[in-house]
């Protein structure tokens, strides 16, 4: 018999070799996911930190993966799946915040009587998204871990179900993250219409040859860009974030400033520079005008709020502003920039979130700003741990915050962009007010009411320690992780 | 010696490890803990001065590590002739000021001297670093711990000031950051070398014009607001009077040289075009802030607010000497930021020191005072007399400077200014005389305790070096003159090779 002629069908039936150390890192958190599924039917019924610890093996495997396959470009299912430094650096952002997300909540959850193993499974299958998302080589893959990740971030942002202010967030995110999802999904079927792939490197393949000026590319690739816009609650697309961040229990909501920011900058990274680089239509102008609303609002009305989840939310939203200048600016240092912002920012605001998550006043959390009344005489370490986040926030040097604001505004003013660039500095300085009150309340007010008392948690603690340590490390020592930052968006920029 | 700056530099910052890990309860340890360890700060930065070497321009004791390599950027240390004297005038006040603290500071002594130490450490970084992204960390660094200072320790309105203080100047410091980074990116295009060392970018001409004239401003603004200029000092007297003493001393004395340290560092060598082209404008606003701050002064009701109001003023001749560029000039403005830093500070120190005993620093309630405590209004006249510029002691030299200095620039500037010094006999004679002379016309006056062996300890000192500049200046000038000699050349030459870029 011919071989020739053989070829095809011994072709569809052999199972196509996959690289499996291309989601290796995945895998594991997968598989961590469902080992949890299985250990939560089994006693001890009772109490569920072996649940939690199991997820954080399962992280810290997929970390210690990350650093083995470091350096490597690995590819698997048809280019769907790549795993390039790119996606490397990001399961470093997403692990570390997975890691500090599952420490901050094991006994969060079971303190607010909540404590449950479908917690610790939702947070790792998002995860598993968001990992996904960031080493997403196609179209298709990267909605799939986005649905992925979202399907779980709303169950969880609902997770305190007795409450009512849960039942908010999870519908408005639900319903607003649900409208976003179409809107993705038609910009991709616009996409494929117009390149006749879904496949990114064909997409930037068909762009060479022409396709860029098609119309129907330009508007799928702008509803993308309302999809992420969501994602990374960028205004317009930022109504749902101060609800949901209110709403969700608050090692939650840390989540979803950190990692699903990340993950949905990730995929937007991506598409941007592989994908639908060289459209007609000039991104960097819309971008341009995105940063800037998205920054200002987000400062202007971070001062507004006396709740402090609403306003680290409005404070997410403007530091996702100063992220979108970076991606205006873009090229290795511009790009590099949004992802060691990213880094720093996962490490500063799950450790806000998780220091207010410790304290609580009169049964309730201490999301008050009066709750924080002269904290620094009650708690002087717990205040001045808050206090370091805060300023790294603001962009104090020497905390890593600084750093993180300094590249991302010198790749601005390399590219040119200086007045974005000024523009972002005189925000920082907008929101040292808002930031600083927190410290005003803390430092410079007595106690007044019923004291606020802090939880004792050990696994809290060293969450707080090992985020501590990435602000003040990133901001002592940032060299070699900037240029890491750096060297992952070379891939993209190919 | 390499390594001494940094020792000078880091020591306080290590005592303020140590003082955190003293217990609570063991305050007067930690108040022996906290004046030692400023003691001992400036008990190394002595050997600055003996191996200083006043015949260099360049910068001595240097101290170089790579930090961020690939950005260029070096933890890179060094003094001259310019930031010398004030390196010394920090690490010498520090140990006064912690030590006048020593009763005053009445709540959280320990966080106090965390605070105070940490400052010490970023003031200190901020005039010997040499890397512009160094300089900028010590200098944004610092604004927390003096934020707290104001904030915590402070007066009635201190939340409202501290956080006007913090902002005002934070506004302004991030713009010199995007200077700093257009600078950094401008030189890094045209030489290839993308540093940002402050001896490399300072030997890199910039093309005059638009471009130079912002960035000049950028830095300028940032640098008018910490001296203060005006009208950019509206912060000033609210954060000098709810500050506690020692926190006012300190930003009198210290945080207000930044700016003008900062102007002589890095706008006039960087910029020097635009410098000249701007010096016009900045007497003009030096001149007002001269006249202006000297009557707001006057009319002040409260003795703290009347020495707030007088630093606008005094400051106002230190910019006006900075930018005549000629010798006097800036010899004139170095010192006077020196004197400025002795008598002020000897002035704040002496209202907290009545204010601890009669809890009002009202000029209204007080009269007679020299029948009580004779010693106090001894040195208090001293120290006025030694602020508005009495010859034979130290404000004089520095005054007399900038006005030899102003005359050969601008003689109406120089006419101007001088009525400042007019002004400044007016409110502060005028001030001495309510306070001190006449009978006691309050009876809460009449048993005030006079000067403590302590509070003798913390002023003395300072008159020593009142009198001492006062009589024989070139101590302290003599290690200024070749740096500035070299910064004046250094800027004619720049501008020179600007206008021949231009003339291209």
């Amino acid at each position: 018999m011919n071989p020739q002629a053989a070829a095809p069908l011994a072709d569809a039936l052999v199972f196509p070799v996959v690289d499996l150390r291309a989601v290796l890192p995945v895998l594991i958190v997968a598989v961590a996911a469902a080992v949890v599924v299985l250990l939560d039917l089994l006693p001890p019924r009772g109490r569920k930190d072996h649940l939690g610890v199991v997820g954080l093996l399962g992280v810290v495997g997929s970390l210690a993966a990350t650093f083995w396959l470091w350096g490597g470009d690995a590819r698997a299912f048809r280019g769907m799946i790549v795993l390039d430094s790119y996606a490397l650096f990001f399961n470093l952002v997403i692990g570390y915040a997975t890691g500090l997300v599952l420490l901050l909540s094991m006994d969060y959850i079971r303190r607010e009587g909540m404590e449950a193993g479908e917690f610790y499974i939702l947070v790792l299958l998002a995860a598993v998204g968001m990992m996904l998302m960031a080493s997403a080589g196609d179209l298709i893959i990267i909605f799939l871990a986005l649905e992925t990740m979202s399907l779980s971030l709303y169950v969880l942002a609902g997770f305190f179900r007795t409450r009512a202010e849960a039942g908010e967030a999870s519908m408005k995110y639900f319903l607003l993250g649900a409208f976003a999802s179409a809107f993705f999904l038609y910009g991709i079927a616009l996409i494929f219409g117009a390149t006749g792939s879904t496949n990114l490197d064909r997409i930037a393949n068909a762009m060479a040859a022409g396709a860029g000026r098609d119309p129907m590319l330009v508007i799928g690739a702008g509803l993308l860009l309302v999809g992420f816009g969501f994602k990374i609650s960028s205004v317009p697309f930022h109504m749902w974030a101060a609800d949901v961040y209110e709403g969700a229990p608050t090692s939650v909501t840390a989540f979803i400033a950190t990692g699903s920011k990340a993950a949905a900058f990730a995929a937007l990274l991506r598409v941007l520079l592989s994908a639908v680089r060289g459209a007609s239509l000039d991104w960097t102008m819309l971008l341009w005008v995105m940063a800037a609303l998205t920054m200002t609002l987000g400062n202007v009305v971070a001062i507004a709020q006396q709740n402090l989840k609403r306003m680290l939310a409005y404070s997410s939203i403007a530091h996702v502003g100063y992220m979108l200048v970076g991606v205006v600016a873009g090229g290795a240092l511009g790009n590099g920039s949004v992802l060691f912002y990213l880094l720093v920012y996962t490490f500063t605001t799950a450790g806000a979130f998780g220091t207010i998550l410790l304290l609580e006043r009169g049964g309730h959390e201490a999301v008050r700003l009066e709750d924080f009344g002269g904290l620094a005489s009650r708690h002087p370490l717990i205040a001045l741990t808050l206090s370091v986040f805060l300023l790294s926030l603001v962009g104090i040097p020497p905390t890593a915050g600084f750093v993180g604001k300094f590249y991302l505004f010198g790749a601005a003013v390399r590219a040119g962009y200086i007045w974005l660039a000024v523009l972002g500095v005189l925000n920082s300085a907008v929101a040292a007010y808002y930031y600083l009150r927190l410290i005003v309340y803390m430092y410079m007010r007595e106690p007044e009411g019923a004291p606020t008392m802090l939880a004792p948690s050990f696994s809290g603690g060293l969450a707080l320690v090992v985020a501590l340590w990435g602000v003040i490390q990133l901001g002592i020592l940032p060299a070699p992780l900037l240029d890491l930052a750096q060297s992952a968006v070379l891939p993209l920029l190919r | 010696m390499t390594g001494l700056l940094t020792l000078v530099t880091f020591l306080p910052a290590a005592g303020a490890v140590l003082v955190f890990l003293v217990p609570r309860r063991r305050e007067a340890a930690t108040k022996t803990i906290t004046v030692a360890v400023t003691a001992a700060t400036f008990a190394a930065s002595v050997p600055l001065y003996w191996g200083f070497d006043p015949a260099r321009a360049d910068y001595q004791f240097p101290d170089w590590h790579a930090w961020m390599p690939t950005l260029g950027i070096s933890y890179h240390l060094g003094v001259d002739g310019i930031s010398l004297l004030l390196v010394l005038l920090t690490t010498f006040l520090m140990p006064l000021v912690m030590l006048s603290a020593w009763n005053a500071i009445e709540s959280r002594w320990k966080e106090f001297a965390i605070t105070m130490l940490l400052l010490e450490t970023g003031m200190l970084g901020v005039f010997v670093a040499l890397d512009l992204f160094l300089f900028y960390v010590f200098w944004e660094a610092m604004l927390i711990p003096m934020y707290l200072v104001i904030g915590i320790w402070g007066g009635g309105n201190r939340v409202y000031a501290a956080i006007k203080f913090v902002l005002y100047t934070l506004a302004g410091s991030l713009l010199m950051l995007v200077a700093i980074l257009a600078l950094y990116f401008q030189h890094g295009a045209a030489t290839g070398i993308y540093t940002f060392d402050l001896p490399v970018l300072a030997q890199f001409v910039l093309p005059a014009g638009l471009n130079q004239n912002l960035l000049f401003l950028a830095f300028a603004l940032a640098f008018a607001i910490k001296v203060p200029m005006f009208p950019f000092h509206t912060w000033l007297p609210d954060a000098h009077v709810e500050a506690p003493t020692a926190g006012s001393v300190i930003l009198a004395a210290v945080l207000l040289k930044m700016g003008t340290y900062g102007f002589l560092r890095f706008c006039l060598p960087l910029f020097p075009q635009s410098s000249l082209m701007f010096a016009p404008w900045m007497f003009l606003l030096a001149v007002i802030g001269i006249i202006y701050g000297a009557w707001l002064s006057t009319v002040q009701p409260d003795i703290k607010k009347l020495v707030a109001y007088s630093s606008v003023s005094h400051l106002g001749f230190v910019v006006l000497g900075l930018f005549t560029l000629t010798p006097q000039g800036i010899v004139g403005g170095i010192i006077q930021m020196v004197n400025h830093g002795l008598s002020t500070g000897a002035l704040f120190l002496l209202v907290g020191m009545i204010y601890e005993r009669r809890h009002t620093r009202l000029i209204a309630e007080f009269g007679g005072l020299w029948s009580v405590i004779p010693a106090f209004s001894a040195v208090l006249m001293i120290v006025t007399l030694s602020s508005l510029g009495l010859p034979g002691l130290n404000g004089f030299v520095g005054e007399f400077l900038i006005l030899v200095g102003a005359f050969q620039v601008n003689r109406a500037v120089a006419v101007f200014a001088m009525t400042g010094i007019i002004f400044a006999a007016v409110y502060l004679l005028w001030m001495y005389q309510r306070v001190i002379f006449g009978s006691v016309t309050n009876e809460a006056n009449r048993r005030l305790p006079d000067l403590t062996p302590r509070e003798w300890v913390v002023l003395l000192p300072v008159l020593l070096f009142i009198v001492w500049i006062g009589v024989y200046p070139a101590t302290f000038t003599g290690m200024t003159e070749t740096s500035v000699q070299s910064l004046i050349t250094q800027v004619q030459s720049k501008a020179a090779a600007t206008a021949a870029l231009l003339a291209k």
